[in-house]
Formats: C-alpha cells, structure tokens, sequence
C-alpha cells in the first residue's frame, strides 16, 4: 500500500492519470484502424514541435516571474522575424530558404531580446501578482499585433491580402521560403547532401532529425546556462530573494534576465512551430498558445516555483500527445460531425484547468 | 489584614515539545496593586501569561500543571473569551485596533449594545441596531476614567502611537466586570512624556481596584510604579520582592543571574590587540530595519578582536549585521581595514571581505530546496568566480571542484548529512546552521559577522559552533563579530560586549563585568545614572 502512494507520490498523480489516459488513446487507436505509423509520426512532429515553446517557460519560472503567460510577446517577435523573412526571401532571389530561416531566427531573437527586457522592467513592479499581469500582456500584445499585421508595408504576394493590396494574411504558406527544412522528408529530400538526412521515414514512420538536433541544441543551451554563474544566481532569486540579495545579487536584475531569456526562446519557438507546421498563423492564432505551453510543462511535473528540462519533454509529450491521439479517435468514433472539433476544445482546454488546478502535484514536499 | 488575592497562579509548569519553559512558578497578585512582572526575552513571562488567558498554542501543546485562582475561586480557562469573562484584559504590545473605525467603535467592537428591532425579533439578535448614544456614553466614561479628552468619534487611523494605547485601554476597563489588567511592554513604542503618562494612568486604574500585572524591561518604571516584583529567569521563579524593599542594583541583578561556567574551552590565545589595526569602524550607523532599528552607533572593532553585540530582542543589535550587508538600507559611515563602503551598493560588504552568518537561517541563510553543495559555493561564486571553468565566452559550474570543497567543508564543520547533494530543507537546526557558516568560510572573510549562532540548535551543536568559532579567531585570526541574544554565549567568547539599547550603544561591558551591571545596561539604564 505505502509502496504504491510512493510510487504515485514519485510520478505525481497529475502526470499519472494524464499518462494513462494517453496510453489508453492509443491502445484504442489500433482496434479502430487507425494506421500506426501516421499517428506516432504525428505524435512525434507535434512533441518536438512545441517543446521549445514549452521550454521558455523554465527561465521564467526558475528566475521567480512564475509561469510566463505573457510568452506571446516572444511569439509575436517570432512572427515579426518570420514575416519579414518571408518578404526578403520573396523579393530576391539570393535569399534561399535557410538564409531566411536565419533571418527569421536573428531578428524574433533581437526583438525579443530588447522587448523581453522592458517586460522584464514590468514585472518587477508588480511583484506578486506577476501571473495575473502577464495574462493580460499576453492578451494585449496580441491585440497590438493585430494592428501591426494590418499596417506591415510588405509587398510579397505569399504575405498580403489578394484582393487589398495591404495588410497580411490570416494563415501564410512557407512553402516558399523555410517551411519544412528540419522536419519534412519532402522538403529535406531536395537539399544537397548531409541536409537531405535532416528528416526520412523509416516505414511510414517519419524521423525529424532536424527538429530533434534543434530542441536538442536549445535544451543544452538552457541547461548550461543554468549552470553557469548568471543562471545559479537566477534560481536563487526565484527561490529565496532574501537570500539572493544577501549575496550580493541584484533580485530584480536576475528576473529581467530570466523574463528576456523566456521572451527569446518564445521567438525561437514559435519559428520551429512554424517551419513544421509549414504555415505561419498571424492575428488570434498565438492568442492561447501561453495557455498550452503552462499546461504542458505543469503536466511535466513543475511546480509554478520550480521546473527542470525534463519536465518540458514530458510535459511537451504528454499535452501534445493527447491532442494528436485524440482527434482521430474521436474522429473514428463519431465521424461527419461538429463533435470532433468541440471534443478537441473540450480536451485542450480540460487539460489547461486540470492542469492549473494540480500545480502542487508532484511536489508536495516543498513547502 | 491580609487581603485576599485577586489572582494566584500556583506552581506552574509548562513544556513544549519536551522542553521545559516553565518550572514550578507562581504568581500572586493582590487587587489594586501594579504587579510587575520580569525577565529576559525567554525567561518564559509570555508563556505564564499565555497560560492565564488560555491561548490555544497552550492547550494544542498538552496544557499545563498547576492551578490558577481568581478571587480565591479555582478557576479553568481554556480561552480568552473565559478570561474574559472572568474579569481580565490585556493591553497588546501591538495594537489590535482597527484603523478605519471610530475610537467608540474600537473600544465597543464585538460588545455593542443593540435596539431589539422587527428583523432582530425575528431573524437574530446580530439584526439589531446600534444604540450608538449609549456606545458613547460608555466610551466617554471609559475615555474620562484614563484622563484621555480625545473625540469618541474621531478615527483611529493618523493618531499619535500613544493615543493608539489609551484608546486600547480604554477598551479594556470598558468591559464590565474588569478586575485584572495585563500590560505586556506597554511602554516600549512610547515617547517618554507619553510613557510618564502611561504610567500615571496605571497608577490611576489601580487605584481604582483593578489590579495590573505590568511586564516591562525597564527598571526605572518599575522602581516608579510598581508595588511587587517577581524576577523570572529561564522558566524559574527567581524571587518576589516588594519595591519599597528593593533596589535597582538587585533587580538587575536576579534577573541575569549567575548562570553556568563558560560554555566553551578557552584555547590558547596569542593575538595581539591594538588601536591602530582597526578591522571595522562604524560612524553614526543607522539602518532602517523593522522591528530592529539602528539609530547611530559608534564603535572601533580592532583586527582579530571578538566583539558581542547583546541586548534585548527589538533593541536593534540585529539590525547591525543586517544594515551592514546591505540587506536593509543604511546611512552613516563603514570602514573595512580603512576602505569606506558605498551603503547604495548591494554586495559592497562581501567584496571588502565581510562574511555574514544571517539570524534568519530559513529565510535570507538558506536555498532550502537546494543541495548542501550549492548553498556552500554560492557566495563564494558569486562574488569571486570561485568554482567555474571557462567554456568558450561562458563561466560555468566546476563541479567536480564544487564537490571537493563542499566534502571538505562537511568533514571540516562535521555536517551529518546523507552527502553534498542533500537539500538543506532536510537538515536539523544545527546542522543547517553549520551549512550558513561553511558558506561564510568559503568567502574566505577577514571580518565574520554572525547573527544568533545557536538560536534553535541543541546543546551539544550549540558549542561546536561557538568552539569553531573561537578556533576561526585564534587560528586564521577572523574578526568576528557575534550578535546573540544569549548573554552567556558572549560573555564566553567575547573581548567586549556592546550592549544595545533602544538603537544605540548602551555600555560597551567585559566579560566578566558584574551581572548586575549587564542587568542594568539591557534595561536601558546607565551606570552612573543609578545611585547604589
């Protein structure tokens, strides 16, 4: 009895159940002749696809800002750089695909560099009450995005409304410029050799090598960092301010680093997102994708004080394997319906609240 | 004519948790009287009176032993409500007063006298109205008893502290039926023409037949207004004296007491102490630290020197260590080895090699949801890069280095731990205490500032501790300057022990100065003031 409440007190009961739901999605997808591979292959492309997303919520959490629901302000400097790209890579010849990745990555970073600072100055002076204001920036920047993707001067064909002449689109196609590059076998197949091997399938089972090498790339990158002095420092001040200050270490000064780091990888992110997903999704698309990336990383087994690297690779698995399993199943079982669509909002929204609701599983030792 | 006792409490004994706060002591007070009551913080006088108005953390902690009689009656009192219905008050040290009400309406709240109406008749007595006429009748023949012509109508928010107390105690003679009033420290917020004011009041009530028990530090008060005294020390009943048959001096000196030998063994001291090697020098030093003010000291801690701030809890000696580390903002002058330090600038102290062992070891002492090895090199890597390797453009954690240090740190302060990766939440008090001083040593300080070393830890720690910290002096020849609630602990290891009072430096003592001398300094009186 007490072995199995330490076994559920280990995985945190949160995680459990949520894991044997997913668990359950697919066992039932093999009776319902779903094909295999299509969906483990869907299973795959989405975890990765949004891990760095979630990932960005660990430099908030860890500095002390708590969850960062305001990470689309990252996101909407990510489609700033990723439009902008699509424009230059549109208007001459020599920027191929990879260069306007490039693009796309320099400019969301420096955007998001600068704009995550200032939101970082924000933050600090509304200390214990920073989940409540980031919500509403979230909220707002999407608003003030809105208004940016109507008045963009750009004059690409693939960006601006047909018929108007001005204003960009709901829902932009990459295909042109860097969609695919890391994570479609399509796409890889026609690059020149090692880039060709960036994504292949292995039966019907798709291998995104490139998607994998980046999430990877990023992990390392945060996991250094919070080895190094800067990010020692900034656990701390997310731990214990106190403490911090009494080493000599300016609190407020770690949290505007850890608040510009998450901002960062919010852009990098949702340019990953984008180029697997092979379109960029302007105006109210980003508007929850906060929402999602807290779930997710909850799920993992964070706790709104503390979040490791691996609680975004499980927490990523977890959430986007659920919604990736879902649809079809629903899909199979109550097919030419609008129920399938109201299931997946039923189901991603239900994984938010529980989720919320949970923060403290896993972690009831802390106090 | 004896007089019967209003209140007896006979042979009183408490324990928490196994530990004994209260032994055997008793406490009698006659009606009319002003009773003091005294001790050092810890002597156990707030337990005694938390017993009397049957507190909660009493009776969740098993209760006690002994008997309480009011008016020769034994009585049970296993809440405040009880006590208050037996006829006893308490004045608060910190005011329960509610600011946005009315003076009638704080000293009324939770009394107040109704008009039955239609609803109240039918729905409850809560429904009725406020007979707001006789709610301040009351109070103004409350307000008149203390001598107090302030408005019954006016707001408590704005007023002077002082007004705040007597409109307190004007509550507690309002309710019917008082016959015991308990001041704790009443005069410790207090200016001192509204402190002689309070005291003329109490004097007043009591002639009146209500009795007081007055709990204070202050002896001159005390020897002013006061009939009896009982002298408390370490949860023991020293002795009960009338005044008229004591004296300052003896006061003083019960409530210090000869206490046990030295707790350490001395060890061979070779250093040599001079005016012109001065380690730290502060100049009309004030922090701004609340509950703990420093409100300009002046002193010279000469290199190698073990100097002890003492005094009672809320005088301000904490506040030193604190304002020093930039913790708590500060003015005035601080000189490390004749550097002056830039107060604006947070980690200044750490970089002119001040270490600092903070009071709040739970708090600004310890990660506690980190490992033992993180919370040893933090400091350390912070301030002087200590514990990294270079990676391309980036420090990062050496931590094969980290872990060698920290083992050695644990053999070296001997913390019983499962090993360098333990989280310091998980430790005991002492062991705690000595992951705060590992992390102070590796700063490799010339100056360590520590802050109740053993407040919390067992008996046993408690002198390794103090011993390691002797061995630090002698040895590496640390300046080191201890802040400590326990007298015996400075007087053990300290050259010199400044005793603060009331933000400021009171006496700078020696060890083996008289007890009474001690007694005297920490309540805030000065020797040459007192005629023996």
């Amino acid at each position: 009895m007490s072995k199995t409440k330490h076994f559920i007190d280990q995985i945190g009961l949160p995680r459990l159940i949520i894991g044997l739901f997913f668990i359950i999605l697919i066992i039932a997808s093999v009776p319902l002749g779903l094909p295999m591979d299509a969906v483990f292959s869907d299973i795959l492309r989405r975890w990765l696809m949004y891990s760095i997303l979630v990932l960005a919520m660990v430099p908030g959490i860890q500095c002390g800002i708590s969850l960062n629901f305001g990470v689309s302000l990252g996101i909407v400097c990510g489609l700033l750089g990723a439009t902008t790209a699509v424009e230059l890579s549109s208007q001459n010849e020599g920027v191929g695909p990879w260069a306007a990745l490039g693009i796309a990555l320099v400019i969301g970073v420096v955007l998001a560099a600068v704009l995550g600072v200032l939101y970082g100055l924000l933050l600090n002076r509304v200390k214990g009450s920073e989940m409540t204001v980031s919500t509403y920036v979230g909220f707002s920047i999407i608003a003030l995005s809105n208004i940016i993707w109507l008045t963009l001067p750009f004059k690409s064909g693939e960006l601006i409304w047909p018929l108007q002449g001005i204003g960009l689109r709901n829902v932009i196609n990459l295909e042109g410029s860097f969609g695919g590059l890391l994570s479609d076998p399509t796409v890889t197949s026609t690059q020149p050799f090692p880039l060709n091997y960036l994504a292949f399938d292995i039966g019907g089972l798709t291998i995104p090598i490139g998607l994998i090498l980046v999430f990877a790339l990023c992990s390392f990158f945060v996991w250094i960092f919070f080895q190094s002095k800067a990010g020692v420092a900034m656990s701390a001040a997310g731990e214990n301010e106190l403490f911090t200050k009494a080493a000599g270490i300016s609190v407020d000064r770690m949290r505007i680093l850890g608040t510009a780091v998450s901002t960062i990888l919010g852009a990098v992110g949702i340019i990953i997102y984008a180029q697997t997903f092979g379109f960029l999704q302007l105006y109210n698309a980003p508007l929850m994708m906060s929402f999602q990336a807290v779930a997710s990383i909850l799920i993992g087994g964070a706790s709104t004080m503390r979040a490791k690297i691996s609680h975004v690779a499980i927490g990523a698995l977890l959430f986007q394997g659920i919604m990736s399993t879902a649809l079809p199943v629903v899909n199979k079982l109550m097919p030419n319906s609008m129920l399938p669509e109201v299931v997946r909002i039923i189901v991603s929204n239900g994984i938010i609240l529980y989720a919320l609701s949970k923060t403290r599983g896993g972690h009831q030792h802390e106090k | 004519m004896e007089q019967p006792l209003i209140l007896s409490m006979e042979n009183i004994s408490k324990e928490y948790f196994g530990n004994r706060v209260l032994n055997q002591v008793s406490l009698q007070v006659r009606p009319g009287e002003i009773h003091a009551l005294m001790g050092e913080n810890g002597a156990g006088k707030s337990t005694l009176m938390n017993i009397l108005f049957g507190m909660p953390v009493i009776h969740s902690t098993g209760g006690f032993d002994g008997t309480i009689k009011i008016a020769g009656e034994e009585v049970k009192i296993s809440n405040p409500n009880e006590a208050m219905h037996l006829g006893i008050g308490m004045v608060h040290q910190e005011f329960m007063l509610i600011p946005d009400f009315t003076v009638t309406e704080n000293i009324k709240v939770g009394r107040e006298t109704g008009q039955p109406t239609l609803l109240s008749e039918s729905l409850g007595k809560s429904l009725e109205i406020m007979d707001w006429e006789s709610m301040s009748a009351d109070a103004r023949r409350a307000l008149d008893l203390i001598g107090m012509n302030i408005d019954d109508y006016a707001r408590i928010a704005g007023m002077p502290i002082g007004y705040k107390q007597f409109v307190e105690i004007a509550r507690e003679i309002d309710k019917k039926g008082i016959r015991l009033l308990v001041f704790d420290e009443p005069t410790a917020v207090l200016t001192e023409s509204e402190a002689a004011n309070l005291l003329d009041i109490m004097r007043r009530i009591a002639n009146r037949g209500i009795a007081i028990i007055f709990i204070t530090h202050r002896l001159d008060e005390v020897m002013q207004v006061s009939d009896q005294v009982t002298i408390l020390r370490d949860g023991e009943l020293v002795a009960i004296k009338e005044i008229k048959d004591t004296s300052v001096v003896e006061i003083a000196e019960l409530m210090i007491g000869r206490k046990v030998d030295k707790l350490v063994d001395q060890c061979e001291d070779t250093r040599t102490l001079s005016d012109d090697a001065i380690a730290l020098e502060l100049k009309d030093y004030e922090v701004d630290m609340p509950g703990e003010a420093v409100r300009g000291i002046d002193i010279k801690i000469r290199e190698g020197e073990i100097i002890g701030f003492g005094g009672l809890a809320g005088q301000g000696k904490i506040g030193i260590g604190n304002g020093i580390m930039g913790l708590y903002e500060s003015r005035g002058e601080v000189k490390v080895f004749g550097q002056t330090l830039d107060l604006e600038k947070l980690g200044e102290a750490l970089r002119h090699d001040i270490a600092f062992v903070s009071e709040d070891r739970r708090g600004a002492g310890l990660l506690l949801g980190e490992s033992i090895e993180r919370n040893v090199i933090f400091s350390a890597l912070q301030i002087h890069n200590r514990f990294t390797s270079r990676i391309g453009f980036i420090r990062v954690l050496n931590r094969s280095e980290s872990k060698a240090h920290t083992q050695e740190m644990i053999e070296l302060l001997d913390i019983r731990c499962t090993g360098s990766q333990q989280k310091t939440g998980s430790l005991s008090g002492g062991n705690q205490q000595k992951v705060c001083l590992a992390r102070a040593l590796t700063m490799n300080p010339r100056i360590l500032i520590v802050a109740e070393p053993t407040r919390g830890i067992d008996i046993g720690a408690k002198k390794l501790v103090l011993e390691h910290l002797l061995r630090l002096n002698r040895e590496q020849n640390i300046t080191i300057v201890i802040i400590s609630s326990e007298l015996v602990e400075l007087r053990s290891l300290c050259d010199r022990i400044a005793i603060i009072t009331e933000g400021k430096i009171n006496t700078i003592l020696k060890p083996d100065d008289s007890d009474a001398d001690f007694g005297l300094a920490m309540s805030g009186l000065k020797k040459e003031m007192v005629t023996k």
